[in-house]
């Protein structure tokens, strides 16, 4: 049984200008110890379907569908339930750390509230605990560090601790949203490293939600693919990137600026501008800034699936 | 081969923070910018890249005489920008725009894109027909692509993507020799940072515009700079022509934000060694001492710590701030 | 080869250069659609349209005059015999027509004092934000003096020094009111300083002055026309306030408070008297109150997807 199972998952929101789909009928599940990436740009529902999951849509969000977690389905659950498995078993890691961090309280505080709470540690032990974590995440003299305020830390600084904070439970699933975008990248690849070295240690399944090609490389397993709302591609990090075979995820992996291709002659791009998820063109979603569409992408492509677990949302490369 | 625009003498930019009570208040100095010098020729582009905080967009305006530099002097065509009174320094405005990172909240939401664009023409030119501004204001549109009936529309009702377009149809409606563009693509999806790039690109060889393009992001630089300016904690650490920065950096932290860039290549990436840099980067309000690099620089070595580097000329014409760039080989791909 | 053939959205951009211009939908636009579909404010705003009408022609078409006394009919009931709908106050007078006429007293001292505060805090508030530094400390230091004079003490030494007249309670209420709007405007006008268009009509030469019209002033109406009407509601009760004390208006003219103040005397014998004018003014602060509540929603709306 996979550790979480989303079947179906649609989020809509409610707006003066009319309904909103954030996310389509997306379907994935991911294995204990495995590590998925969700990448889009954005717009696309890769943050608004995690967050329909774990029940933290805005006040004018729904969710339908099914996200079974170890079999049992979150979005039936009351809050006092998913509350025991959010920050327990599930942890998050947003991508502003000053906005989940109380600006209030000191570092330690709201480190070990977790444990004390679900796991009913002692404070001194469980405070021993997050120093050690901290330590384990390379910040520098974490004893002094773990009594300072959030404010009191740079970006970095604070995005380790978030990090680290998220570890501390040692969850089965860590929900990671753009946890380095704000970062600078000599931080970037130090926040990345210690995420995959954390997740061979205690068998961390993660969720990596990215738009990031880049970091999405160097640390995920599996790719799911998102475009307005759908999954478009899914498949193994080396499919997804060797053998992409929707032309979104072509254009997309074509149009990263590169360190090592040659730099005359311009980058490849996507032509025209995301889709108005008020507007929503019917078929095929990415049919009109789409090469190669055709006249059956006015229908909605069905998804297909290769041998190996490679599942993608178009018609070309069935007929190969 | 090309005319010199703009020389950038020892420019610097402190500021003062007041820290404390009424009664015993200190005051700190950032000093945001220290000692930058450079050239930049007509139809040239520069990058300046740097991670947040080495002072990058602070030396943008101060390039825009946006900001006062407290030293050093900034020419342009020859005249010192900060000598000017505000009247001919408004006149030079003329020749120098500038596009910043946040698309949306660089364009009044108030004001339909014809106001936004036209602006500056209604400022420069205050007795011009409104005619021959709707024609100007079309002709920029179409130039960077935007469809022109969209002129009476409002930037909520576009993407980022476009809205950074009218951002560029402001700078250019007036015919500058520069763009100065602060992070123009940092706040955009990948797919329209692609587009935004290669638009900057082609008006450059269309207009012959100097550019000046900042960012964070190495590898976005790379593909529009012909030298590339790296900064650390308002200082310059390196500028060289773009082919050898990239493939023979002559300092330790260029060489570290090169490793450090991901590559969208899963057997690359696992295979990629350290950068060699740990920590974050020090408080410019505390600085170290010496090199400011020294603190993380995997090279350091005692004259480090005391002794500041001046930023000085290989015998390739690049310039570095590094005492030991003779002896370091920083190669890429090399060690791996 | 099919593949590209008719694909009109291969390239929208050539295709769609020979339309004709595209109609945008500016912000006021977007946010009087919210407003529009805000019920407690529209019905706010019709009730108060109509309490505008009725105030105004009101006392025109009523037969009685407000100062008329009508020895029939001193403290009668409310009631159609009488011809008094609304009843009449312990000397006879019309209570229905002394209501409205005070009503024109009450709203005018709420839209003038408001104005008033409008223009001088605005004005105030954005120079002293804009330009910041010296100017900005000492102006606001200026603010914070007066701020602290005792507002009852400035209204008596005026009351005390000129006399009663109603213009000098426009004088009091507005040179109190416009410290608040100067305060507000003053915030907006420092976080819109630093933003990026502001920033970009400097750098092409946008004088000071044209900045602060174009820049500064259109992006903080929002703030200031909620706030407005949030003011109108409070300067009504703070007019109504020095009335009930014996320091607003004088006999024979009346206003809401003043009307109140009367009542609540003979609160007991003729209650009406006390309840008429009450739930005009209550009516009227409920109104602008929700008027204030729908424009702030639809001016600034957090939601937005």
């Amino acid at each position: 049984m996979p550790l979480l199972e989303i079947k179906d998952l649609d989020v809509g929101f409610d707006t003066p200008e009319g309904e909103v789909h954030a996310v389509n009928n997306l379907n994935f599940s991911i294995e204990a110890g495995d590590t998925l990436a969700l990448v889009g740009e954005s717009g696309s529902g890769k943050t608004q379907s995690v967050m329909g999951i774990l029940g933290l849509l805005a006040e004018n969000g729904h969710v339908t569908g099914q996200a079974l977690f170890k079999g049992k389905d979150m979005l039936q659950m009351s809050t006092a339930e998913l509350n025991q498995h959010r920050g327990n078993e599930i942890a998050m890691i947003f991508q502003d750390p000053m906005t989940s961090l109380n600006p209030y309280l000191p570092i330690d505080r709201q480190m070990i509230e977790v444990i004390v709470h679900h796991k009913g540690m002692k404070k001194a032990e469980a405070v021993a605990q997050a120093v050690e974590i901290l330590r384990a995440v390379h910040i520098p003299d974490p004893e002094r560090i773990i009594r300072q305020f959030p404010h009191e830390l740079s970006g970095g600084m604070r995005q380790k601790v978030m990090v680290a904070m998220g570890l501390l439970g040692e969850p089965e699933l860590l929900i990671a949203d753009e946890p380095t975008a704000a970062l600078d990248v000599t931080v970037q690849v130090q926040v990345t490293r210690l995420m995959s070295a954390l997740r061979e240690k205690s068998n961390t399944a993660i969720i990596l939600i990215s738009h990031d090609l880049g970091i999405v490389a160097g640390l995920c397993d599996r790719v799911l693919v998102m475009y307005a709302g759908e999954a478009v591609e899914c498949g193994s990090v080396n499919q997804i990137y060797y053998d992409p075979k929707h032309p979104y995820t072509q254009g997309l992996l074509k149009s990263v600026p590169r360190l090592d291709q040659p730099e005359d002659g311009g980058l490849e791009t996507i032509a025209g501008n995301p889709p108005n998820l008020l507007a929503l063109p019917g078929g095929c979603k990415f049919r009109d800034r789409c090469p190669s569409a055709f006249d059956a992408c006015s229908e909605k492509p069905p998804m297909q699936l290769d041998e190996d677990r490679h599942a993608f949302r178009c018609f070309l490369g069935a007929e190969e | 081969m090309n005319d010199r625009v703009m020389r950038v003498q020892d420019l610097a930019v402190h500021f003062k923070l007041r820290e404390g009570g009424l009664m015993r208040s200190k005051t700190h100095t950032v000093k945001a910018v220290d000692g930058v010098s450079f050239d930049l020729d007509a139809g040239e582009t520069l990058g300046i890249v740097g991670e947040s905080g080495c002072g990058k967009s602070t030396l943008a305006r101060a390039l825009l005489a946006l900001v006062k530099p407290c030293r050093g002097r900034v020419l342009w065509l020859g005249e010192d920008l900060n000598k000017l009174d505000d009247e001919a320094l408004r006149k030079k405005r003329l020749d120098m725009q500038i596009v910043f990172q946040d698309p949306l909240a660089a364009l009044n939401p108030r004001m339909t894109v014809r106001d936004i664009i036209a602006e500056p023409l209604w400022t420069f030119f205050p007795k011009i027909a409104r005619v021959q501004v709707d024609e100007r204001v079309r002709g920029v549109m179409k130039m960077v692509g935007l469809l022109p009936n969209q002129i009476n529309r409002f930037p909520h009702e576009f993407s980022a993507g476009q809205c950074q377009r009218i951002g560029i149809a402001r700078a250019l409606v007036l015919n500058p020799k520069l763009v100065v563009c602060d992070e123009p693509v940092s706040a955009l999806d990948v797919s329209i940072q692609a587009q935004i790039v290669n638009l900057l690109k082609d008006l450059q060889k269309k207009l012959n515009l100097s550019l000046v393009f900042i960012a964070h992001d190495l590898s976005v630089v790379k593909h529009i700079s012909d030298r590339v300016m790296v900064m650390y904690l308002g200082r310059a650490m390196e500028l060289s022509h773009r082919d050898s920065l990239y493939r023979q950096p002559l300092h330790p932290y260029t060489s570290a934000l090169i490793k450090a860039v991901p590559v969208p290549d899963p057997k690359l990436a696992r295979a990629a060694g350290e950068t060699g840099l740990t920590g974050d980067m020090p408080s410019p309000l505390n600085p170290p001492s010496g090199c400011v690099f020294h603190s993380r620089c995997p090279f350091s070595i005692k004259r480090c710590q005391i002794e500041v580097p001046a930023l000085r000329r290989m015998e390739s014409g690049d310039w570095v701030a590094c005492h030991r760039a003779e002896e370091l080989d920083l190669t890429i791909g090399k060690s791996g | 080869m099919t593949k590209k053939a008719d694909n009109p959205a291969i390239d929208p951009f050539e295709a769609a250069l020979g339309v004709s211009d595209v109609k945008g939908r500016s912000p006021w636009q977007d946010a009087w659609h919210r407003l529009l579909k805000n019920r407690a404010a529209v019905y706010s705003a019709f009730i108060m349209a109509a309490m505008f009408l009725m105030v105004v022609f009101g006392p025109m078409l009523i037969s009685w005059e407000s100062d008329f006394t009508d020895w029939d009919y001193t403290s009668s009931a409310p009631g159609f015999a009488s011809g008094h709908w609304l009843g009449t106050d312990a000397v006879g007078r019309d209570l229905l027509v002394r209501t409205l006429e005070g009503g024109r007293i009450s709203l005018m001292v709420g839209l003038v004092a408001t104005i008033v505060s409008l223009l001088i805090g605005i004005s105030y508030g954005a120079t002293a934000g804009y330009f910041g530094g010296a100017v900005d400390r000492i102006m606001m230091r200026i603010v914070d003096i007066i701020y602290a004079l005792p507002f009852m003490f400035f209204v008596i030494l005026l009351m005390v020094v000129f006399g009663r007249h109603i213009v000098l309670i426009f004088v009091a209420i507005g040179a109190i009111n416009w410290l608040d709007m100067a305060r507000i405007v003053r915030g907006q006008t420092l976080g819109l300083k630093n933003t990026e268009f502001v920033e970009a009509a400097k750098a092409c030469g946008v004088s000071d002055w044209d900045i602060i019209r174009r820049h500064i002033i259109p992006n903080l109406l929002g703030v200031v026309i909620v706030y407005v009407t949030l003011t109108i509601p409070q300067v009504i009760l703070v007019e109504s306030f020095l009335s009930f004390l014996g320091l607003g208006v004088q006999e024979p003219m009346s206003s809401w408070g003043a009307l109140v103040s009367d009542g609540a005397q003979d609160m007991e014998s003729a209650p009406w008297t006390l309840i008429v004018p009450s739930v005009f003014l209550t009516v009227t602060l409920y109104c602008f109150n929700f008027i204030g509540d729908g424009l702030r929603d639809a001016l600034d709306p957090k939601d937005h997807f």
